[in-house]
């Protein structure tokens, strides 16, 4: 009983949005359901974008519509109606809730477990907040001393605005439209997102996060990330939060690029948390994501850090092309699914430049009825000498209705090449839980702490803020997987 | 003799030649095994042939071994043949009972059809239809699965001869069953065997299967293997193929395991221009074991592709694979292991893994070991390595003299030596670590197999009409 109360709540949380006024202009503001040539250029239009965007948008369109849904990924799901989607919304201006009261007090105990600030706790809940909000003068300060150093850190419509030539330059030389069939479709219709400049030599003092940007918390569905470091330059990025988010799109398709230049350094760390779902699987988000980074220029890193627990289905490989010679790609990832979750993430590491190196660390964890797999391709070019991929990719199975898969494909094209993939699958130790049992530590408690010792490798490589509420978050995740 | 045509699909021209030969085909079989043929055919129509789209096949492509003016024989080539007139086998000292299949026909020197004394059937399978309909009936055909993107089903349109091997329950079969698999033709051609092993409760048996080609022409087999081990029988099984470079081998092995039966298996590629080995095993009952060992040393422009698919489908069972290669020149070698562990199946044990060494640039290997895992209560791990010799080992044996070509040699013999070493016949083990050593240094090539012993690294055509022998 309790169980279908907390759904009811739930249902109604996340079918509120529509209640409650999504925005009183419909009419002017919402794009009509569907997607055509015309749903493209209102979008376009709306966002008064130069003609190159436009161009580029249709283009995407035109060869989306030449693709079909891939269906090769291990999850499966009722096929999505594109047609039934509404493209494009007017950002919320109006708050949903009044005050903290009307919240799903299940969602706030989520919060208070997470030792969440109350001020943050009524932003991401879509409460009215002050306009002195901290966060908000934090932002302020934290833009003026970006600026300082030559940093443009802003949304994707302003950058398209206001820096159109590095827009031009540089969107779509990771991630072409032609990629793949999300690809093509967030390329098409792509509503806001995030841009991000490092000009050479400089060093990101902050870490940057979307978080602090203002107008970062309704970004829509096709979110499109694009983050340049020039020459010599190093960053460290964050994206999503440790808070649950609802949200009533079914369907996210987003993009996130990474250009590094000789030298540079990118960083870049998820926690995704969006809603799962409930408990009979019924509702949850669709996370279909292509994240690629390319080292372009020598010397160059990018890292990639993860750390997965919510959507119903998440399908995504975050990538690195190692162009220039003696650039390093990492992968470090924790997928958690739940409940009737199901999870196909890994990494492609493309290796092209010589003596270049990759690390490809992943943890999965399956409870309940769900599906983890890990798939990922490490490739070796006839001209990548001397390159150097070490993976290691174990799985946890909690409950012995789930799922944990390993899917790797490693090829390699030269014979100074080092390739090593190692994988494993196992459940909890008995003795480690009776170790823990014994020295009074409940069972939610000791496996809590097992799955912690288990993902430490990589919660240990996101940043400090981070990595403290994802080790909470890993333990709320696998509540009720016990028994 | 139909040839291919090549303005159509490779499926409809395959179809095509099933319809006109039909007959020819079909023959005097018992109607469950056309009934067998048919649905199969529908299978071809309706799947076509796995494509570089298809998972599993992304680096093997099927589709130019079809276009070649291949010969077929569609009529009963089985018959009394001497072959030591043209082979003999070159592991001098292995005492076996000795098979032999010629491009594709089961030839003999007695009967098609030998029952030792201890009860075991051994012969031609278009026999055994016609002798044991039955037995043949309620086992073929019931392992292959026909929608698997493989040729299965092609083959379970074409067949019409290969190897069938009965062991009554409790036998053990004492001398090893040595299949020799000859191809000779002046003409390039087109081959579909099939085997069937059944093994009923408590035998035991070793199978040695040799695939051999005399000629250097263009030849394509595609085998189909069915084996069934009862409960408590155990099987070790090699096969060792050593053939021509124009020559393709799709083999597709099924296995299926009863309670506490035993499986060996030993895949040793000394040559042979495409290979694609499939192997499926399925643990149907608890305690079963399958281990499935596998080496490959290829050069030039060989290809050669190895498949696993192990199904635990019951508790408390057992699988290892350990494949080895080593690639020299442009070779291509493609491993996809599969363990699957379905949601009863507790207590597995699965172990994989796949290493690789490349000699050149030039060499490429792909390697895919999968997991897919459904209990909990399991120990599973995989691993794929591609490197090369490890330095540190090079520079040791250097330091004690030996020059680099030998240190070389000698560390790889040692890679290999790991799956050598597995091999439980001891005349067998000796020649094949010979083979494995003459291999690795070059000397051996399929030339060393031709009784003509031309000393012509060429590939030549001998024009000799194995009908007239």
């Amino acid at each position: 009983m309790a169980e279908d109360k907390s759904n009811d709540i739930l249902d109604e949380v996340t079918q509120s949005e529509y209640k409650y006024g999504f925005y009183t202009d419909i009419e002017m503001d919402q794009a009509p359901k569907g997607l055509t040539e015309d749903t493209v250029r209102f979008i376009s239009a709306k966002k008064n974008e130069p003609e190159f965007m436009l161009e580029f948008r249709l283009k995407a369109f035109r060869h989306w519509q030449t693709l079909k849904e891939p269906k090769w990924a291990h999850v499966h799901y009722p096929s999505i109606d594109f047609q039934d989607i509404i493209y494009y919304s007017a950002p919320r201006k109006k708050p949903k809730y009044e005050s903290l009261d009307e919240v799903d007090p299940e969602l706030l105990e989520t919060f208070e477990k997470l030792g969440i600030p109350l001020n943050e706790q009524k932003q991401l809940a879509g409460v009215a907040v002050d306009a002195v909000m901290d966060s908000v003068s934090v932002a302020t300060t934290f833009r003026s001393t970006l600026e300082e150093k030559g940093i443009i850190f802003c949304s994707f419509s302003e950058a398209v605005q206001k820096h159109p030539e590095l827009i031009k330059k540089h969107m779509g030389s990771v991630v072409p439209y032609t990629d793949n069939f999300y690809a093509a479709l967030n390329s098409a219709v792509f509503s806001d997102g995030s841009f991000c400049y490092i000009p050479k030599g400089v060093r990101c003092p902050l870490e940057l996060s979307t978080y602090f940007r203002i107008n970062a918390a309704n970004t829509g569905q096709f979110e499109r990330t694009l983050i340049v470091a020039e020459e010599g330059s190093y960053v460290s990025y964050m994206e999503g939060c440790t808070a649950p988010m609802r949200d009533e799109n079914q369907l996210h398709a987003a993009i996130v690029e990474i250009i590094a230049k000789k030298d540079a350094e990118v960083k870049y760390s998820t926690v995704q948390n969006w809603w799962p779902g409930d408990k009979k699987g019924k509702g949850g988000v669709y996370n279909f994501v292509t994240k690629r980074g390319i080292c372009e220029g020598d010397n160059s890193k990018i890292s990639w850090t993860q750390v997965e627990t919510g959507s119903a289905i998440t399908w995504k490989y975050p990538s690195v092309v190692l162009l220039g010679n003696n650039s390093i790609g990492e992968f470090y990832s924790v997928a958690v699914t739940n409940n009737m979750q199901q999870a196909d993430t890994g990494t492609k590491m493309i290796h092209l430049g010589k003596n270049t190196k990759s690390t490809i660390i992943s943890k999965g964890i399956s409870a309940g009825r769900s599906n983890n797999s890990y798939r990922g391709l490490v490739k070796t070019t006839r001209n990548a000498e001397n390159a150097r991929n070490f993976s290691q990719c174990d799985s946890l199975l909690l409950g012995d209705q789930c799922g944990a898969h390993t899917f790797p494909y490693v090829e390699v094209g030269n014979r100074s090449s080092i390739v090593e993939h190692e994988a494993t699958t196992s459940k909890i130790s008995e003795d480690q839980l009776f170790y823990c049992l014994q020295r009074g530590i409940d069972m939610e408690g000791a496996i809590g702490l097992i799955v912690n010792g288990y993902a430490k490798e990589v919660l240990s490589k996101l940043p400090m803020e981070f990595a403290v509420e994802a080790q909470k978050l890993l333990s709320i995740s696998l509540e009720g997987s016990v028994g | 003799m139909p040839e291919l045509t090549q303005n159509i699909t490779s499926e409809q021209m395959m179809i095509n030649l099933f319809r006109e030969n039909f007959d020819a085909i079909v023959a005097s079989e018992p109607k469950a095994i056309t009934a067998l043929r048919e649905k199969a055919i529908k299978e071809v129509e309706a799947r076509g042939f796995p494509d570089t789209d298809t998972e599993n096949w992304r680096f093997t492509n099927l589709d130019p071994l079809f276009h070649a003016p291949y010969r077929f024989d569609f009529t009963n080539q089985s018959r009394p043949f001497d072959i030591d007139k043209i082979f003999t086998c070159d592991v001098y000292d292995l005492d076996t009972f000795s098979i032999t299949l010629l491009n594709g026909w089961y030839v003999y020197q007695n009967a098609p059809l030998t029952t030792l004394s201890n009860g075991t059937i051994i012969g031609s399978l278009a026999k055994a239809m016609e002798v044991y309909p039955e037995l043949v009936e309620k086992y073929l055909g019931s392992a292959a699965d026909l929608q698997q993107p493989s040729l299965s089903a092609l083959n379970t349109a074409f067949f019409q001869d290969g190897i069938f091997i009965y062991v009554p329950e409790g036998i053990e079969v004492e001398k090893p069953i040595q299949i020799i698999n000859i191809i000779d033709s002046s003409e390039p051609l087109m081959i579909h065997t099939r085997h069937l092993v059944i093994q009923e409760a408590g035998s035991k048996l070793t199978l040695v299967h040799c695939d051999h080609s005399l000629t250097h022409n263009i030849s394509l087999t595609n085998s189909l293997s069915e084996t069934f081990l009862e409960k408590e029988a155990s099987l070790d099984f090699y096969k060792i193929q050593n053939k021509g470079r124009n020559s393709a081998v799709v083999h597709n092995a099924y296995f299926k395991q009863k309670q506490n039966s035993n499986l060996n298996s030993h895949a040793l590629i000394l040559n042979g221009g495409f290979t694609k080995n499939m192997i499926n095993v399925e643990l149907e009952e608890t305690e079963a074991h399958a281990v499935l060992n596998g080496l490959y040393l290829v050069d030039n422009n060989q290809h050669v592709d190895n498949q696993l698919f192990v199904d635990h489908a019951a508790p408390n069972c057992l699988s290892e694979q350990l494949y080895k290669g080593v690639l020299d020149d442009e070779a291509t070698a493609v491993f996809s292991g599969k363990i699957m562990v379905r949601k009863d199946a507790q207590k597995t044990l699965a172990y994989q893994n796949n290493k690789n060494i490349l000699l050149t640039d030039e060499a490429k290997a792909n390697s895919q070991p999968q997991l897919e895992i459904y209990a909990d209560d399991v120990k599973c791990s995989h691993g794929a390595t591609v490197g090369q010799l490890d330095p540190e080992a090079m520079f040791y044996l250097r330091t004690r003299g030996l020059c680099e070509r030998t240190a070389r040699q000698l560390l790889m013999y040692a890679f290999a030596g790991e799956v050598v070493q597995r091999i439980a016949i001891d005349p067998l083990r000796e020649r094949i670590d010979q083979l494995v050593e003459k291999r690795l240094k070059g000397e051996l090539s399929i030339c060393d197999q031709c009784v003509l012993h031309c000393n012509s690294k060429e590939p030549t055509v001998f024009n000799i009409d194995v009908s007239k022998l």
